[in-house]
């Protein structure tokens, strides 16, 4: 029991808020709880608080949209919240995609795959290209480009609303990030993803290293969906600064070292 | 990008010059993503730009104009969750229409048009506006929507055949003022009466009450947005007996042209053969 709360307690806690929210979400609609109403574009809590995707309302202002003071606040309060506090803690604690493509990811680990395609033929920085190509279609046509594509309001959406062939979209995702792509969507394309990587830099809840402790076993580095973020185990004990770290926390608990831990960033600083 | 690449190239640079070879990589790698980045924009934004092409939607009660609507609705389906009709719907993948955004379909479920209009004061972006549906005194109003106009099918209307049946004309919740009943004489049996159902676009809303209630086995009454229902007459055409339609005219603003009058005389002009003839 210990063992389970050791080695995944981040990852059981992670499922219970992805699911919980998506349960909130799915009980709004059809039964008419009033906790969680709408989806991850937009939604209201307890019936009072706005919250909205700073990213798609990003795109809305590139469109040429008249924004909202609903909207925006919601915005505000979500990007608030995500660069202060929790960094790109979106993408692990919230995303339903992230369920999709952790996945793919434990069965490309299972089935060797990773030893055979060592080298991804791919650059991480593609999302960042993705926000701008994003921001120009929704500036020359007038609409939310990659809301009319999202495969994660697609699934999202299609849980709550009715999935249509959302499954389709699902289904592509983890064939791409099982036989393409290591961590293909989320940690390449998802230009969603991008956006927190960088409102997220600046978070106060970090990943600390303490190298002294680190035994170089690298398991941390086989775990991480964005292992570049990491380049510091047993070399430095710094804080993993990158915003492309999700804080999911995959990291904390396959060390059997306790070299790695979560703790407030300004605060390791002044240890130091 | 691909580090193979990196790798061989940096080879090939101890011979080469190293600026050399590392301005080349740097060049090719932009070059490369410019390429990528054209190819996905290409196909996105064509993507994209079809699936928003479509005009055959119903939008929920005071919904912006369709434009607007489609780069300010966020897709969150707070508009479907406060219906208590179950009318909307959010367009999913595989409907071919808009994806994400709210609209009904009133043979299945019309819109019951309720008083206090759950559906348009929670909509987060405004993209389905209260002034819209509101009246003079700012309270809300759903007789002030313009969902759609219901559109009569002469030909299949049994209305029109000389049947009696009034369907829509009951089911209309702007009685008499949306849907009226004409009445004319139905010359082939010289005794019976035509009822025939005449929408009034000033009052309908799009609702589809009348749609739902039609009795044919696909309703010769339908709603489609405005936009798609109505013509439109332009500023060449007035009313001269109505002085509300002649307040058309005040905004109107045309092109004055002015021809000078010829200096000659009609004689020479008549006679001028000036590039009819070959010379």
């Amino acid at each position: 029991m210990s063992r389970i709360y050791d080695k995944y307690r981040f990852l059981i806690l992670r499922r219970i808020v992805q699911i919980s929210l998506m349960g909130l979400y799915i009980g709004a609609n059809v039964w008419g709880w009033k906790i969680l109403q709408g989806n991850l574009s937009s939604s209201l809590l307890f019936e009072t608080v706005p919250l909205s995707d700073p990213y798609a309302v990003l795109q809305m202002f590139a469109a040429g949209s008249l924004l909202a003071t609903n909207v925006l606040v919601g915005a505000a309060v979500i990007l608030l919240f995500y660069a202060l506090l929790g960094g790109r803690m979106f993408c692990s604690w919230v995303c339903p995609v992230n369920m999709i493509t952790d996945l793919a990811n434990f069965l490309r680990r299972k089935l060797g795959f990773n030893a055979i395609q060592k080298r991804q033929p791919a650059t991480r920085n593609m999302r960042y290209w993705v926000i701008g190509i994003s921001l120009v279609i929704s500036f020359a046509f007038g609409i939310t480009a990659f809301e009319f594509v999202s495969p994660i309001s697609m699934v999202h959406r299609g849980l709550i609303f009715g999935l249509g062939f959302g499954w389709a979209a699902m289904l592509v995702l983890f064939l791409f990030d099982l036989f393409v792509l290591k961590n293909g969507w989320c940690g390449h394309i998802c230009p969603l993803g991008g956006f927190y990587s960088l409102v997220g830099r600046f978070s106060f809840i970090r990943v600390h290293h303490n190298e002294a402790k680190c035994t170089l076993c690298m398991k941390c580095k086989e775990v991480c969906p964005e292992k570049q973020v990491l380049h510091m185990v047993g070399k430095h004990s710094e804080p993993v600064l990158s915003g492309e770290c999700t804080n999911c926390g995959r990291c904390v608990e396959v060390c059997d070292d306790d070299a790695l831990g979560f703790a407030i960033k300004n605060l390791s600083a002044q240890k130091k | 990008m691909s580090n193979n690449n990196l790798e061989s190239e940096k080879k090939m640079s101890k011979k080469q010059g190293e600026q050399n070879s590392a301005r080349r990589t740097f060049l090719l790698n932009t070059a490369r993503g410019l390429g990528l980045a054209a190819l996905g924009g290409l196909v996105w934004s064509a993507y994209v730009d079809e699936v928003t092409a479509s005009q055959l939607l119903l939008r929920p009660p005071g919904a912006i104009e369709e434009e607007e609507f489609l780069k300010t609705c966020i897709k969150c389906g707070l508009c479907v969750e406060h219906c208590p009709f179950d009318t909307l719907e959010l367009a999913k993948p595989g409907d071919n229409k808009p994806l994400g955004t709210p609209y009904f379909i009133p043979r299945e479920v019309p819109c019951y048009m309720c008083t206090d209009i759950p559906c348009v004061p929670v909509c987060p972006t405004n993209a389905l506006e209260e002034k819209l549906v509101s009246n003079d005194e700012g309270e809300l109003d759903i007789t002030k929507a313009q969902m759609g106009l219901a559109v009569v099918d002469v030909e299949n209307c049994i209305a029109f055949w000389g049947i009696q049946c009034d369907a829509c004309y009951r089911a209309c919740p702007l009685l008499d003022e949306a849907i009226t009943l004409e009445y004319s004489k139905n010359e082939r049996t010289g005794k019976h009466a035509f009822l025939k159902p005449v929408v009034h676009s000033d009052a309908c809303t799009g609702c589809g009450l009348c749609e739902r209630a039609c009795v044919t086995e696909k309703a010769a009454i339908f709603v489609l947005p405005k936009e798609v229902a109505q013509g439109k007459v332009g500023d060449h055409y007035i009313k001269g007996w109505d002085a509300e339609d002649e307040k058309r005219l005040e905004n109107a603003f045309g092109e004055e042209t002015k021809t000078e009058l010829s200096e000659r005389s009609p004689m020479d002009s008549l006679n001028d053969m000036g590039g009819l003839l070959d010379e």
